[in-house]
């Protein structure tokens, strides 16, 4: 059983994107910090354990040529070996931060240089893996940076193709081990997923093939690839083979963010359909099967969900953010 | 986000203004010859073939006061005249209209049903103007042309463009407020029981498989909503049942364009907050609106012709009040759009002085004192 905890208020609406919420769990300050985007702006908040609003920024897409401010498409927390990064995408490049926002330590403006007139340009899919930060892009490459453990000779270090259409999410975990062979994935907006290893050279591992419905939200937890796609299923697959392990109707409309408590193995989705459901995912000791139980579905009346986390390692507080809502909604366990 | 989005919001819009028009000039017992005439010139612009090859042009949405001119330019095309108060109350009716169909579609490509839906109706109107229907039929092909074979996820990039357009608009709207899809608090009710998408399935189910592919366990899960199948899909076809509803006419004698001035002043405020917050990128609107509106053929009344004016309001006192509380500051918005940066400045300066009051008598002399300044420029 899950109860709503006092909203946070926000400046601006959230935009209607997709895993429009990421949260930074400082557990050794008692602080989460919050961030959403509106639509030109984003907002970064940090909240105390009751959620009382502490200090709040508003960050601003880098101005370009165009008609109106560009909007940006997704801000997230990366957290590195030595270090904590904001990366913000829009539709002209890729704005990297330290952690609280204050100070913009990198810009990477986006090539539109092959694209149509038709086509929108942007980045978007945000991740870390080890010191590399991953960046999707319209065009579907995916851009690896190499980040040092300070300061901000920040480098381009790859170009990762595999990708026809648009990046919709990067998800990554820590290598399982010596012989983990794969621990990035990337998804796009044809469902099409890539499984990557990382290193000083990404090597593609394997490619799980969509069926024409986006995926906008992926996860990654014990080599098990998790997905939930635009037809509001979710799926599970081994990460090394694609096989698919499990298949849920988890919503009746798009899902619009997934997010993991990895320790406990929990799985949060959410979706426009206004629902929230949290899955406890296992191995199964007989078969070696990844096996999923529901544990709890959250109904937001009347609120097209578009971003969603846990709030704290062991998955028993959630966050919620809806298009045309002002406010972060909390719910934790009782 | 996306630049294929700029058709289907005009004609949607456009869509939802004709059968406004359409039931006020019913309601307001406009002789059936003048009431057809305005539709049909209307309609005429609207599908004008240069008009529609601008349209049509990959580009960014532009801003809420730039595409307003438009419909106030198409609102005119006819002999029909609103004053300011009755095209504010319109394009609010349009605007939420539209932003609640793109909201309530199951799927992202179902906002292409809508648009059809619109056009079927347009249709409707023109029965006996064979050239018009023709324009419009052409429009329907560039629209299957242009989005028939547009992928889900185009679809989705789409549906978010438009819903970024509509953020933080919750003009309360009497028929969807009794209608019970709009809450008081302007937000729409997001039913969680129905029919699911065509091509969703019903959720409720875990399916676990083997390493080979075989279904090894089925267990269900209690979703929290009353979901059913899909019955058929709509038809993307010139001609076909859309079976979404959404984009249908919901005005008829019996359920009339409410007018009543619930939560106006409301309205008000944020409507003056968009307008004293002054414009920067008005040059680069200037020059689209330019583009899309040298395409357009406004035909000058010709002859005995005599005009006519629609009221939106039940009223003409009704009217009245709503113009003395907005007209002074749309006139002031609208000339704000045709001056130079330094000069917005100013009168944005002037007009933050302004204080919007309830009373009416107050509020004119206050009015007329601004346009006298205006006049003063």
């Amino acid at each position: 059983m899950f109860r709503r905890e006092r909203p946070i208020p926000l400046r601006g609406s959230a935009a209607p994107l997709c895993n429009n919420l990421s949260v930074l769990q400082v557990p050794s300050r008692n602080l989460t910090h919050f961030g959403v985007v509106h639509g030109p702006s984003a907002q970064l908040l940090s909240a105390a354990p009751e959620g009382v609003p502490l200090a709040q920024r508003q960050l601003h897409a880098k101005e370009g040529a165009g008609v109106s401010p560009p909007l940006i498409t997704q801000v997230h927390w990366c957290v590195l070996p030595f270090r904590v990064l904001l990366v913000l995408t829009s539709h002209r490049g890729i704005q990297m931060y330290e952690s609280d926002g204050s100070v913009m330590v990198y810009w990477h403006a986006l090539d539109s240089g092959d694209a149509s007139p038709v086509q929108a340009v942007f980045a978007r899919g945000i991740a870390s893996s080890g010191r590399f930060i991953c960046v999707g892009t319209w065009s579907g490459r995916v851009l690896v940076f190499d980040i040092p453990a300070k300061g901000p000779n920040i480098v381009l270090s790859e170009e990762l193709a595999g990708h026809q259409t648009s990046v919709t999410d990067i998800a990554t975990e820590p290598a399982q081990g010596q012989d983990c062979v794969a621990d990035v994935v990337t998804a796009d907006n044809s469902g099409l997923l890539c499984v990557w290893r990382s290193g000083p050279k990404f090597k593609l591992v394997t490619q799980i093939p969509g069926f024409g419905v986006p995926c906008p939200s992926v996860q990654l937890w014990h080599g098990t690839v998790a997905a939930g796609y635009g037809d509001g299923q979710v799926r599970l697959y081994e990460a090394s083979t694609g096989t698919l392990h499990v298949q849920i109707s988890a919503h009746a409309r798009a899902i619009c963010a997934l997010d993991l408590a990895p320790e406990v193995g929990k799985l949060l989705s959410a979706a426009e359909d206004t629902f929230v459901h949290i899955w406890k995912l296992s191995r199964s000791p007989e078969s070696g099967h990844t096996e999923v139980e529901h544990c709890h579905g959250e109904c937001v009346p009347d609120t097209q969900v578009c971003g969603a986390r846990f709030c704290d390692p062991s998955g028993s507080s959630f966050a919620v953010t809806g298009y045309d809502l002002a406010e972060i909604l909390r719910f934790s366990s009782v | 986000m996306s630049l294929r989005t700029l058709p289907l919001l005009f004609l949607n819009l456009g869509g939802e203004m004709l059968y406004i028009l359409d039931q006020r000039l019913r309601a307001q017992n406009i002789p059936a010859d003048k009431a057809r005439k305005v539709l049909n010139d209307i309609i005429s612009t609207m599908f004008n073939r240069k008009f529609m090859e601008e349209l049509f042009k990959p580009q960014e949405l532009y801003s809420k006061k730039a595409l307003r001119t438009v419909y106030d330019r198409l609102a005119h095309a006819s002999i029909m005249r609103l004053n300011q108060a009755s095209m504010d109350k319109l394009y609010d009716l349009m605007t939420m209209a539209f932003k609640y169909q793109v909201l309530l579609c199951p799927r992202p490509k179902d906002v292409l049903l809508v648009t059809f839906n619109h056009l079927d109706a347009i249709k409707g109107f023109i029965q006996d103007s064979p050239a018009i229907l023709q324009q419009v039929e052409e429009t329907f092909q560039q629209l299957t042309d242009r989005y028939g074979g547009l992928s889900d996820g185009e679809f989705q990039l789409i549906r978010q463009t438009l819903l970024i357009f509509f953020q933080d608009l919750h003009i309360r709207v009497s028929i969807f407020l009794k209608d019970k899809v709009q809450n008081s608090n302007g937000r729409f009710v997001l039913p969680v029981s129905g029919p699911v998408p065509w091509g969703t399935e019903v959720p409720g189910l875990i399916r676990i498989f083997t390493d080979k592919g075989k279904e090894a366990k089925k267990v269900e899960f209690k979703h929290g909503g009353h979901y059913v199948t899909a019955p058929k899909e709509g038809s993307f076809e010139l001609y076909g049942d859309r079976v979404l509803k959404l984009g249908t006419n919901m005005y008829s004698m019996n359920r009339p364009v409410e007018t009543h001035m619930s939560g106006a002043s409301k309205n008000l405020a944020s409507r003056t907050q968009e307008i004293i917050a002054p414009n920067p990128l008005a040059k680069e609107e200037l020059n689209f609106l330019a583009r899309l509106m040298g395409g357009m053929e406004i035909k000058k009344p010709s002859g005995p012709e005599p005009g006519f004016r629609l009221n939106l309001f039940t009223t003409d006192e009704e009217e009245e009040e709503a113009a003395v509380l907005t007209h002074p500051l749309l006139g002031l918005a609208l000339s704000l759009l045709q001056q130079d940066q330094q000069r917005n400045k100013e009168l944005a300066r002037i007009m933050g002085e302004f204080e919007v009051t309830e009373q009416p008598k107050q509020s004119a002399s206050k009015g007329d004192d601004l346009l006298a300044m205006m006049d003063g420029f």
